[in-house]
């Protein structure tokens, strides 16, 4: 059985929010409706979009990781949402795993919203159903576009290639591989909800040729100046240290 | 969760409702188990009473929808959800207690029957209610079987006050029996209700900053939350309101769910033929439902969505 899912690479996520913005240019501008704003341009605007870019802070200062945290439907294996839904609106494509929502049949409710312990669902303010991510399911398959643009749009749109877009039950495949060797996870485990998407952990980066603490390949030994200038030039002081000391 | 006040009527006057039409098929069962005599307009007022209820409640559970025309849809998926379960023996329920009511207008022997279905009816009604909370999970305050035990008790104390203010005016002679029922209810009631709430301040949240986000370090604090103003996730899921309001609506449901009436009704079946004592006992219902409006306020202000640990707490 496929179940299609994102693998988000928290190493390279920049917080750019490409994601957040092409979704929702792709997914406002398609058949199901546009995706509603209130009050854009005023003190307090709001809206409807599928996917939000969360920045967290870990670690205690000066140690500390900055860390952009995309967040959106994870289309669990079991979803919580799906079987709470009164009118059979919300359900679980079986050809490849995408949690969807019904437009026509869904009478605004919200019962699906407290049913998702991710807060993954928002009910667009305008149109009064419930929306949410749809894997851009009218791209996936649309033999319409050329077969490399048939992938969400976030995915297509994130720079730094964080967001990896595949079918986790092929063992072979990229997401499949990504989660296996980097260590992906999925959030919130207690719950049992078995989420698709997964994330990738921060990892240490260190140099390729091994010489990242002296400031350059074949620097090692090139300079043996003491001044506290040279030293720095050479990455020997570690500012954030002496903050902290202070 | 940001209490709303469709369901808060939706599920207080229907547990009112369900209260009444018990203890009416509990005091018809038992009047003609004992040969007690009672006048039918009794139970014409007190079915009436019921429908009238549950039809209100019924009407303010579609102000809770986005597209109420499409209403009718959520009697589909009865098989995994209980809140098209409930959608189904809302209506039944109506059925029955209107039937009940007919049929003793109508002098009808079958009474009993009728009403003993409608109790059933009632009792299914109770339980779709409560499991639309307590089957989520994740939301720990409403995952208890005190979430049923407080909507089943506190629908029969307010329905077994109607009942005795009914038959203040009504049937005199069942008031000090049904006034002692509807204290007993009302006791009850208030023991389980803080029961859970001492049970609801003991919890601790299952999920964290760090399950939410799989970061594993022991202090990770948001930065940003993606987003610079409100949205519905900021909204569906937060009260709102200050710890202090909280702590107010607490104490103040506890006394005018609970204290007051159970005072009014006792005070009422001391004298139950007077007329002050019908207005007591009328002043007693009136009181306890606008408890139990807060009372349902609060449970749904209590609960902590785990969305919340993702989108509420910014610096």
């Amino acid at each position: 059985m496929t179940q299609m899912a994102l693998v988000i690479d928290l190493n390279v996520c920049v917080g750019c929010h490409a994601c957040v913005t092409s979704c929702k240019e792709w997914n406002t501008s398609g058949e199901a409706g546009s995706l509603t704003d209130v009050r854009p341009y005023e003190d307090d605007p709001s809206g409807t979009f599928f996917n939000r870019v969360q920045t967290y802070e870990a670690g205690v200062f000066p140690m500390t990781d900055t860390i952009h945290f995309p967040k959106s439907c994870l289309h669990c294996e079991d979803p919580p949402c799906v079987p709470v839904c009164p009118t059979g609106a919300s359900y679980k494509r079986k050809s490849d795993g995408i949690v969807l929502v019904d437009y026509d049949k869904c009478i605004g409710c919200k019962y699906c919203a407290w049913a998702c312990p991710y807060g993954a669902r928002e009910l667009d303010e305008g149109r009064k159903e419930m929306t949410k991510c749809t894997l851009c399911a009218d791209r996936i398959d649309n033999e319409a576009l050329p077969e490399r643009d048939r992938k969400p749009a976030c995915v297509l749109a994130c720079p730094t290639s964080a967001r990896i877009f595949g079918d986790i039950h092929d063992p072979q495949s990229e997401v499949s591989r990504a989660i296996r060797e980097r260590g992906g996870y999925p959030l919130m485990p207690e719950w049992d909800t078995k989420p698709s998407n997964h994330y990738l952990p921060r990892v240490k980066t260190e140099s390729s040729c091994g010489c990242g603490k002296t400031g350059g390949c074949g620097s090692a030994d090139a300079s043996a100046d003491a001044s506290f200038e040279a030293r720095f030039e050479r990455g020997e002081i570690d500012l954030a240290a002496l903050a902290a000391q202070r | 969760m940001r209490p709303a006040f469709s369901v808060i009527f939706l599920t207080t006057l229907c547990g009112a409702a369900q209260g009444l039409m018990l203890a009416l098929v509990a005091t018809e069962a038992i009047a003609r188990a004992m040969r007690i005599d009672v006048p039918p307009a009794f139970y014409i007022t007190g079915a009436a009473l019921a429908v009238v209820l549950g039809a209100l409640g019924l009407f303010a559970s579609f102000f809770h929808l986005g597209h109420p025309e499409r209403a009718w849809r959520a009697i589909a998926m009865w098989r995994t959800s209980w809140l098209s379960r409930e959608c189904i023996a809302l209506p039944v329920f109506l059925a029955f207690a209107a039937a009940y009511g007919a049929a003793h207008w109508a002098g009808d022997g079958g009474t009993l029957v009728i009403g003993a279905l409608g109790a059933a009816a009632s009792i299914g009604l109770f339980v779709c209610t409560a499991m639309i909370y307590a089957c989520l999970r994740f939301l720990q305050e409403w995952a208890s079987p005190f979430t049923f035990v407080n909507f089943a008790l506190l629908g029969c104390a307010s329905g077994c006050t109607l009942a005795t203010a009914c038959a203040a005016w009504l049937a005199p002679s069942l008031v000090g029996a049904l006034a002692l029922c509807a204290c007993a209810l009302t006791l009850a009631g208030c023991a389980t209700r803080l029961a859970s709430l001492a049970r609801n301040a003991r919890l601790k949240p299952k999920s964290t900053v760090q399950s939410a986000t799989g970061i594993r370090q022991a202090k990770v604090e948001q930065n940003s939350r993606g987003f610079t103003a409100s949205a519905f996730n900021t909204r569906e899921f937060f009260h709102g309101q200050s710890g202090e309001m909280l702590r107010v609506v607490k104490i103040g449901f506890v006394v005018a769910a609970f204290a007051v009436p159970f005072m009014l009704t006792g005070a009422g079946a001391l004298a139950p033929r007077s007329v002050a004592a019908a207005l007591a006992l009328c002043a007693a219902f009136v009181i306890q439902y606008a408890g139990l409006l807060a009372e349902r306020w609060f449970f749904f202000a209590d609960a902590q969505h785990p969305q919340n640990i993702v989108t509420m707490f910014v610096n």
